[in-house]
């Protein structure tokens, strides 16, 4: 390497002014582009707020909805209607999406059967979420000849599975590999290792991942309108068709009632509220006895 | 106690590159082997076929005798039995990330499912002591990350680790390549008062920890083994050109 040329005092103190301006630049560009970002969220949550928090009472969190023309009424069934669909849904598609994460990266690097199912998982990932409703409708709800909770988590799990598989896989292999043969050098089966050592050392990414593919899910209409299909009632029976929070915000929202419009708001904000909500206590438990490591 | 290892006419391959041609040497038991040799002469291939770690590459694929004691460690046991009974300490420290450090000291054992906690931590406190790393962590046994410590802590931990599942060889690769000069030194003084107990192979690209530590040398060169003998004799009279020109730094 050269030496640096030397320069007058005038021309260096030139080019530190020069490079400060470019710093100045750069980052002015970075923060606009995070207010970009930022805007567009920070006004759907508070255009939320505004137009739904009115209509937010007890009683939208107690009662069922009420026909046309009474005022009152409630999403409780929704509200509980969608945790039902979300947990079954939780409960199908993430130890499967994680079973074939862990497939693709500790056991089919290089294979060719690999490299089918992260091509099938990413096409997956593209396919419109009403076509997931039409694979669950076609695979539960014609088979079974009515509508179910079951059909609907079904249609959800299939759409989390790529996400998860894929953000697995790509967790697992930022495992550093002296790691995973410390395992296998002490004579600890490989299974064991996997579950234990490269899946536990994963594992904050791989909750990441599987919130995304939560929080995707959670707010679906497309799939449920012929698998879950809606209910006016209470039901907690998996076989039954149940309500859920989207659905019930869809067909209020397209009603021609205010009284209606007014709780398709509240039932947007409480559904972002809802998500962001269990997003974040599952973060906490999941940071909870996690040692940190140095570096 | 150390158990003696006989190799004879091991060839190892990584896909379709023949890494390692007809090995055959004898490691004396209770004894500390040193393998020197330019970067990519095979000495690291060569002990990771000494604990079947090689085969875990899918690509790479060994071949020969390897006595230990009186098991051929390719024909007469799995590779899981056979790293229960050989240690590894490599490289770079590599302490489980999200164990504290009683966890990676006791993960041979818990994780082969071994559970008594009383025994567990006999294993760990005793583990650690050999390591010489005892004084430093047994106030944070399970409040620390293993992760958390200092480099030459960690390496420490790992050989901790490595003795807590009781071996009878004790393999490292390069242990002090990343270390300062101080952590060196004690890896150094650990590897003298462990060897009573293990015997000990040591790969080193460093000539003078080589004549510091080991009764034994071996010169590697492209894949073969050039001399092995005594390391007062491989430093002072060896008999092979190529070990010469490479120990007194013609090449390499």
């Amino acid at each position: 390497m050269s030496p640096l040329p030397i320069r007058s005092r005038h021309v260096e103190r030139f080019l530190t002014l020069r490079r400060s301006a470019t710093n100045h630049l750069v980052t002015g560009l970075a923060v606009i582009s995070t207010i970009v970002v930022l805007v567009p969220l920070i006004a759907i949550l508070g255009y939320l707020i505004y137009k739904g928090a009115s209509s937010l009472n007890l009683a939208f969190f107690t009662h069922v909805p009420v026909p046309v023309g009474e005022t009152g009424g409630g999403m409780a069934n929704a509200i509980a209607g969608s945790s039902v669909i979300l947990g079954l849904a939780s409960l199908l598609g993430i130890p499967l999406g994680i079973g074939a994460g862990v497939y693709l990266a500790e056991y089919a690097r290089g294979t060719w059967l690999g490299a089918g199912v992260r091509f099938t998982a990413d096409v997956l990932n593209g396919v419109p979420s009403i076509v997931m409703g039409l694979a669950a409708y076609a695979l539960i709800v014609a088979k079974q000849q009515h509508f179910s909770a079951l059909a609907g988590g079904v249609a959800l799990a299939i759409m989390m599975v790529p996400t998860v598989a894929r953000t697995t896989e790509e967790m697992l292999a930022t495992v550093p590999n002296p790691v995973r043969e410390a395992a296998l050098g002490l004579g600890i089966p490989k299974w064991r290792t996997v579950l234990s050592v490269s899946l536990r050392t994963a594992s904050p990414g791989i909750i990441t991942g599987c919130m995304l593919a939560f929080a995707r899910v959670a707010g679906e209409t497309a799939p449920l309108l012929f698998t879950a299909f809606g209910n006016q009632f209470w039901n907690f029976n998996v076989n039954q068709p149940i309500a859920a929070l989207p659905l019930q915000i869809y067909i209020y929202a397209l009603s021609p009632y205010d009284e209606w419009h007014r709780l398709a708001w509240a039932g947007a904000l409480v559904l972002m509220v809802l998500i962001m909500v269990s997003v974040t206590l599952v973060r906490i438990f999941a940071n909870r006895g996690v040692l940190k490591g140095g570096d | 106690m150390g158990v003696e290892i006989r190799v004879e006419d091991l060839n190892a391959w990584y896909g379709t590159v023949h890494t390692l041609h007809d090995v055959s040497l004898h490691i004396p038991a209770n004894h500390v082997t040193a393998l020197i040799g330019p970067s990519g002469c095979g000495k690291s291939t060569f002990v990771r076929c000494l604990n079947r770690l090689h085969e875990t590459n899918p690509s790479a694929r060994a071949e020969g005798t390897v006595l230990m004691g009186d098991i051929d460690i390719y024909k007469d046991a799995s590779p899981v039995e056979i790293r229960r009974r050989v240690g590894m300490v490599f490289q770079r420290p590599n302490p489980f990330p999200t164990m504290s450090i009683y966890d990676n000291v006791a993960s041979g054992l818990k994780l082969n499912g071994f559970r008594k906690k009383r025994i567990l931590d006999e294993v760990v406190e005793r583990s650690l002591k050999q390591a010489a790393l005892w004084d430093e962590v047994k106030d944070d046994l399970k409040k620390k990350s293993g992760a958390s410590l200092s480099g030459g802590q960690q390496q420490r931990l790992c050989i901790a680790r490595a003795l807590a599942v009781d071996p009878e060889v004790l393999l490292m690769d390069e242990p002090a390549s990343a270390l300062d000069p101080v952590s060196t030194a004690k890896i150094e003084d650990l590897i003298f008062k462990l060897k009573s107990q293990y015997t000990i192979v040591i790969v080193t690209h460093n000539m003078q920890q080589a004549a510091r530590v080991a009764e034994n040398t071996g010169f590697f060169l492209m894949g073969k083994l050039v001399e092995f003998a005594a390391t007062a004799k491989i430093f002072t009279n060896p008999s092979d050109k190529r070990t010469e020109d490479y120990i007194t730094g013609r090449f390499g």
